[in-house]
């Protein structure tokens, strides 16, 4: 078969960006370790808290070393649940401070969701059976809003809290961006 | 009626089109009713959708945001796309190779079995009972005549296929020893990629969904479904741009008055779209917690052997411009750019469709790259990407393709009236897009969600700053149902009041001195085994692992839609 003598130019040039971009990314993934989150650990939808993770009290923020934190989620039909303040009121605003490591880890009870604090790399898909877990470093300061980006009902939209990151420990000065 | 009587068998690389007859042409006008009916309703929903999202306008009577959005969704991506594909790959077909009585009783029955399915279906969703979007995701639930109206829109795309393989059969018998003509090729190829994909979506609804939808199963494997509606997923896609790659590499070189570049390598091309575009499903699901990463990446490397054919041809296609503008005179660099035929609206439309397939090509590129996806994911920006290439590239060439078809099989002219009109169509629909489409990618990589209805999430800063750009898809939105409209109303002119007359079916011929196109092009059995080989290896493994590893299924929810 007769190619263009342009056309093999072009198709190498094409073919070589592609197979570039595959090296960055197959490096990125298996070197740095930035695969989307996958982890294959799976949990009874119908009985999250058999899970310590995510028994009532161990839900929101946990602080777990000077600058480490988890949070645990439970998503379902159309809330977030972060766990509870001193008061009982259920919590929709957790403040991290800047340059923490954060452990997201989240479960529905019922349909899929998608766990997403907009504007940053925490964006995961949250299905029936299977524990979604992502850790990440909060370096830029303001309020992200806590989203589900995957319909899962008439309340969809509804669904949401709020995550800061904040300057310094106490969470009493919010930087501005 | 003989088909081979029809055809005299020559020595000539190219074959003389056949003539349409009137009952098929009644056939392959169905079709074409029932698209641009779609058209209408889903661009309707579709204005509906980005005046609600801007905040300042609801939904009267008690209609759902989430119901209108499931109608946009079925009526566009499976309906529209589906019936206008299939109409237009029998005409293909009828002109290439023919079609017979008994063909055309069974394209008859493929357009019924198509239509009752997409009538159950939509009546499903119409009466808010079905409220799952296009997706249907599990474990949501709709009433099962949904279901059952999905797997009927199937079935009757398959008898289609099987007509379709039959046609170029027989033609095969009657001319043994030379090629399969190029569009026939084509249409085979699509095909053969549109069954080996829909088996997926189809065991998932009939071996999942319906029986778990009437209360016989208890629980839905949820991964399980999601993989197998992938697995179709996108190489429906393909399904749905093979037929403008048909248009583009064989049919517009006739409408500017050149030749085919290369038929070996249009057909080298869309043997590479077969092998690639079924074992790639994963990159949609990249950010799912139970498959393996190491599967994902593997799939995101065969993801990315798809853009090779994309990039031949769009060589293919500037090459095929340029040297068609230099034979018609044309000197310097870019001075063959003129020549093209710029107030000729069956090349200016889809013209417009090739130039928005290289930012939508790009940003699948991005969509598709392992950790890269999780910036974009499920945010409005993937609405965006497709928004390019499905609702811009695909359907300008369709509406390309449609500006002679229809006063071809209806026996009626495209006046320079018409040509005017679809000309502006094209700048309304080009600059709405931009304007949507553009919004849609700025606010999805701020973090705005996709699939939401207003929302001010609390009256978060970043949702202040999202409902701007929400206004600006409204304003676009507003320009591309206003475009609909157009095009709707220059359907039925073509359909019923332009002057009777004779429209030319534009099949493209290679230059007389083309090299000859190597016999190995047609080894049937060769592509669908490597298709075949490429399927098994990238999900054998994983497939395997869903299902052994799997947690307790999900019941069914639908008392929250």
């Amino acid at each position: 078969m007769h190619l263009h003598k342009y056309e093999k130019i072009w198709l190498i040039f094409g073919g070589g960006a592609l197979v570039l971009f595959l090296l960055i990314l197959g490096f990125g993934a298996f070197y740095l370790g930035t695969h989307p989150q996958s982890h294959g650990a799976t949990i009874d939808p119908e009985n999250v808290e058999t899970n310590e993770a995510f028994e009532r009290e161990n839900l929101g923020l946990t602080q777990v070393d000077d600058d480490r934190y988890i949070v645990n989620i439970v998503a379902s039909t159309f809330n977030y649940d972060l766990g509870d303040d001193e008061e009982g009121n259920a919590v929709s605003h957790i403040e991290i401070p800047k340059g923490s490591t954060v452990l997201f880890q989240a479960v529905t009870t019922d349909v899929i969701h998608g766990l997403n604090i907009a504007g940053t790399n925490v964006n995961m898909m949250v299905e029936p059976g299977y524990i979604s877990s992502l850790e990440v470093e909060l370096n830029q300061t303001g309020e992200f809003t806590l989203v589900c980006n995957e319909y899962c009902g008439v309340g969809h939209h509804m669904m949401f809290a709020t995550v800061e990151v904040v300057d310094d420990e106490s969470g009493n000065e919010t930087a501005a961006e | 009626m003989s088909l081979a009587m029809k055809q005299q068998p020559n020595e000539e690389i190219n074959v003389t089109p056949l003539p349409i007859t009137k009952p098929e042409a009644k056939l392959y006008l169905s079709f074409m009713y029932v698209a641009f009916i779609s058209l209408f309703i889903g661009g309707l929903m579709g204005l509906l959708q980005v005046l609600v999202r801007s905040g300042d306008f609801e939904l009267p009577l008690g209609i759902g945001y989430y119901q209108i959005l499931t109608l946009h969704g079925v009526i566009l991506a499976l309906v529209l796309t589906t019936f206008f594909i299939i109409g237009f790959q029998y005409s293909l077909l009828g002109k290439t190779v023919g079609m017979s009585d008994k063909q055309r009783k069974l394209g008859w029955l493929s357009f019924w079995t198509m239509t009752i399915g997409t009538a159950l279906t939509g009546t499903a969703i119409l009466l808010g009972e079905a409220n799952v979007l296009y997706t249907f995701y599990a474990p949501l639930k709709a009433h099962p005549i949904f279901y059952i109206g999905l797997a009927l829109v199937v079935v009757g795309s398959w008898i289609s296929a099987f007509v379709n393989w039959h046609q170029v059969y027989v033609w095969k018998k009657a001319h043994p020893g030379q090629k399969t003509p190029l569009l026939a090729f084509m249409v085979t190829i699509n095909m053969i990629m549109w069954v080996i994909c829909s088996i997926g979506v189809a065991v998932a609804v009939l071996v999942q969904f319906i029986p778990w939808s009437l209360g016989y199963a208890e629980t839905i494997n949820v991964l399980l479904s999601r993989t197998l509606f992938w697995y179709f997923g996108h190489p429906l896609v393909y399904f749905w741009l093979l037929p403008a790659y048909m248009a583009w590499y064989a049919i517009i070189p006739k409408i500017i008055g050149g030749k085919i570049f290369s038929d070996s390598l249009a057909r080298l091309s869309f043997v590479l779209f077969l092998f690639f575009s079924i074992p790639v499903g994963f990159h949609h699901q990249l950010t799912e917690p139970g498959i393996d990463p190491t599967w994902k990446f593997i799939q995101v490397v065969l993801t990315f052997m798809v853009i090779v054919p994309s990039l031949m041809t769009a060589f293919s296609m500037f090459a095929m411009f340029e040297t068609t503008g230099r034979k018609q005179g044309a000197t310097g660099l870019f001075d063959w750019f003129k020549k093209l035929p710029w107030k000729d609206v069956r090349f200016v439309a889809p013209f417009v469709g090739m130039l928005a397939f290289i930012p939508g090509g790009a940003g699948g590129i991005i969509n598709a790259s392992h950790q890269l996806n999780t910036l974009v994911h499920n945010t409005i920006w993937v609405t965006g990407h497709f928004h390019l290439t499905i609702a811009t590239t695909v359907l300008l060439t369709f509406f390309g393709i449609a500006y002679w078809l229809i006063p071809h099989l209806t026996g009626r002219k495209l006046t320079p009236k018409i040509h005017k009109l679809g000309i502006y169509q094209t700048i309304i629909w080009a600059v709405g897009m931009l304007i949507m489409s553009g919004a849609m990618h700025i606010q999805g990589l701020l973090g705005g969600p996709r699939r939401s209805s207003f929302s001010e999430y609390g009256g978060t800063e970043q949702a202040a700053e999202w409902v701007g750009y929400q206004t600006a898809q409204a304003v676009g939105g507003t320009l591309l149902f206003i475009g609909i409209v157009l095009m709707v109303y220059i359907f039925v002119d073509l359909i019923a009041f332009a002057p009777k007359g004779e429209e030319e079916y534009p099949i493209a011929e290679e230059e007389e001195d083309a090299q000859p196109t190597p016999q190995w092009m047609e080894n049937w059995k060769l592509w669908i085994g490597i298709t075949i080989a490429l399927i098994l290896f990238a999900y054998t493994i994983p497939m395997i692992d869903i299902i052994q590893n799997a947690p307790p299924g999900s019941p069914p929810f639908d008392g929250i839609l």
